[in-house]
């Protein structure tokens, strides 16, 4: 079995889910991990990811910023390395990126699997379902398996050596850049979203943007990202990519903690492969409750800053 | 213009959520079907896109004679006609295939459909179309905007946004909030029951995937209340192991 991994960057530095997707396909028992990078990172960075468990890392000379490019560059690096598994960790480009790469390899693809592949009869994963409300076990039936995994599926390995690095440089045609990026407008130095061990969410219980202030120092103190509710979100207190729940962003961190949300169930769809929930609501009545594992009955406004002063006091 | 509108035909979503059939099927007993939601905001751009400079637009749906009602709605809301492909949605691939198969007949200058279905959650159909038809595709778009054949999209990326241009024909995946969902007034549901409904059979190309088995995530246990953030502290340190 050898393993193809498609690994991400953000300011300069790998995705801590591309270090877990790197992790997910050493933990399949493979002893061939090469992972793919089509951002530019130095080279140190690069070779850090032989920790997370790659033998090597293939670094495109180019950035390739579309969907089209990155799946039409994958597919050369799977076709060149005789791979039978491509693994790619969940992101806002990664489902267009493996669903190219499947038909262009002609495999099955999974996406929001949650476990390590069953190859006990044929080739069965586990993905999330029904917005996190399900299970399903999932044959993939043909050679090449395409999976997208979800944050939290496996711990990320950090005792390996550093991978050694090939240069790689993929043919990329015209067609695959024929969507033109005029801007990116991306907050930095945030802890993003998706990537977040702990996300601190906050909802119309806090009455107005300009009571965000105490969200942002619980989030810091507590080296989280910060969410919202769809209100907060249609009403513009927060942009929309801080939207965690149905129609916005789905979240798996270790710990949400929910400050002011009644726990609409489309909220709750977004969160519900939290490891850990914590409510703070003034309402013992709040919906939220019954899906959480700790809960203050509570005014955010005298909670929160206490909450952040005995975080800080750790 | 000439745009192809996709939906998934797909339980409400504060359904219950339970299998049949020792977990090899989902329990429809009781469960109201809807457009899916992001597919709603598809037809609803779809809708504003006609209404200011004029276009066909044709709904598309892959399902059995049950999701007839659904595809009536999006005829309601102001579709012009419809294609219902008659297959049971089998997975990501082959529904991409059924698309595909259809946009190769008829040439449509814009494909939309939602980011993704509530049920099966892939995410998956709006690329694979696009992949199948050589064309671009982009999702989650947050905005579509179409300025002679060249379409400008807000693309929602983690932590932003990235503003991309491209030329027609193209596949989105719609999100809000690209266009304010529609309900049906009277006079769309009293017409819809004369728009065209086409039923074609599918064509055979490609399953890659097949569901063994359904699981519900396990009970949740009781939440604890606690009075004190010093408690609360502590739980998260000792017991949950998160801080």
């Amino acid at each position: 079995m050898s393993v193809l991994v498609y690994i991400e960057s953000s300011e300069g530095k790998i995705k801590k889910s591309s270090r877990e997707a790197v992790s997910y396909a050493n933990a399949m028992g493979s002893g061939d991990v090469t992972a793919v990078c089509l951002s530019q990172v130095d080279d140190a960075e690069l070779a850090s990811v032989g920790k997370n468990g790659a033998n090597s890392v293939l670094a495109s000379a180019t950035s390739l910023e579309t969907a089209e490019a990155a799946a039409s560059a994958l597919a050369q690096a799977a076709k060149s390395k005789g791979v039978d598994t491509i693994v790619l960790a969940s992101s806002s480009s990664s489902g267009a990126i493996g669903a190219r790469l499947a038909i262009k390899v002609e495999g099955s693809m999974a996406a929001n699997v949650v476990a390590l592949p069953d190859t006990s009869n044929g080739f069965t994963v586990r993905k999330s379902i029904f917005t996190g409300n399900a299970f399903a076990k999932v044959e993939l039936t043909k050679d090449i398996k395409v999976l997208v995994i979800k944050k939290n599926t496996v711990e990320i390995k950090e005792d390996g050596k550093d991978a050694s690095i090939e240069k790689f440089s993929p043919e990329i045609s015209a067609d695959d850049n024929r969507v033109k990026i005029i801007n990116i407008e991306k907050a930095t130095g945030k802890v993003l979203l998706p990537e977040a061990d702990i996300i601190v969410s906050g909802g119309r219980g806090l009455k107005g943007p300009e009571n965000w202030g105490m969200i942002e120092e619980l989030a810091d103190a507590l080296g989280a990202a910060t969410g919202c509710s769809k209100p907060v979100s249609d009403m513009d207190w927060r942009p929309h990519s801080e939207h965690v729940g149905q129609t916005g962003i789905k979240v798996s961190p270790s710990l949400y903690i929910a400050i002011g949300i009644s726990g609409a169930i489309q909220h709750l769809a977004g969160v519900n492969s939290s490891k850990y929930i914590v409510v703070i609501n003034t309402d013992e009545e709040a919906p939220f409750f019954k899906a959480a594992d700790y809960g203050i009955v509570g005014d955010a406004f005298e909670v929160v800053p206490k909450l952040t002063e005995a975080v800080k006091s750790l | 213009m000439k745009i192809l509108v996709c939906i998934t035909h797909v339980p409400d979503t504060t359904s219950k959520i339970s299998f049949t059939d020792n977990n090899t099927n989902f329990d429809k007993t009781g469960v109201q079907y809807i457009i899916g939601p992001y597919d709603d905001y598809a037809i609803a751009r779809a809708m504003e896109l006609k209404e200011n400079s004029g276009a066909d637009v044709t709904v598309l749906n892959v399902g059995m004679a049950e999701t007839e009602p659904t595809i009536r709605k999006a005829l309601a809301i102001g579709a012009d006609d419809a294609i219902r492909v008659n297959a049971d949605p089998l997975d990501a691939l082959f529904v991409a295939n059924q698309i595909a198969a259809v946009a190769k007949e008829n040439q449509y200058d814009l494909i939309l459909m939602g980011r993704e279905s509530i049920d099966f959650n892939g995410g998956q159909v709006h690329a694979m179309v696009g992949e199948l038809l050589n064309i671009p595709s982009l999702s989650p778009v947050m905005k579509l905007d179409i300025e002679g054949n060249i379409a400008k999209m807000t693309k929602e990326i983690e932590g932003g946004k990235e503003y991309v241009e491209v030329d027609m024909p193209f596949v989105a995946g719609c999100q809000e909030p690209i266009a304010e969902w529609r309900i049906p007034n009277m006079r769309g549901i009293m017409t819809a029951r004369s728009k065209p409904l086409n039923v074609i059979e599918p064509v055979a190309d490609g399953v890659a995937t097949e569901v063994k088995q359904f699981e519900l995530p396990p009970p949740k246990g009781a939440v604890k209340i606690v009075d004190t953030v010093d408690e609360l502290v502590s739980l998260l340190k000792n017991e949950a192991k998160v801080l």
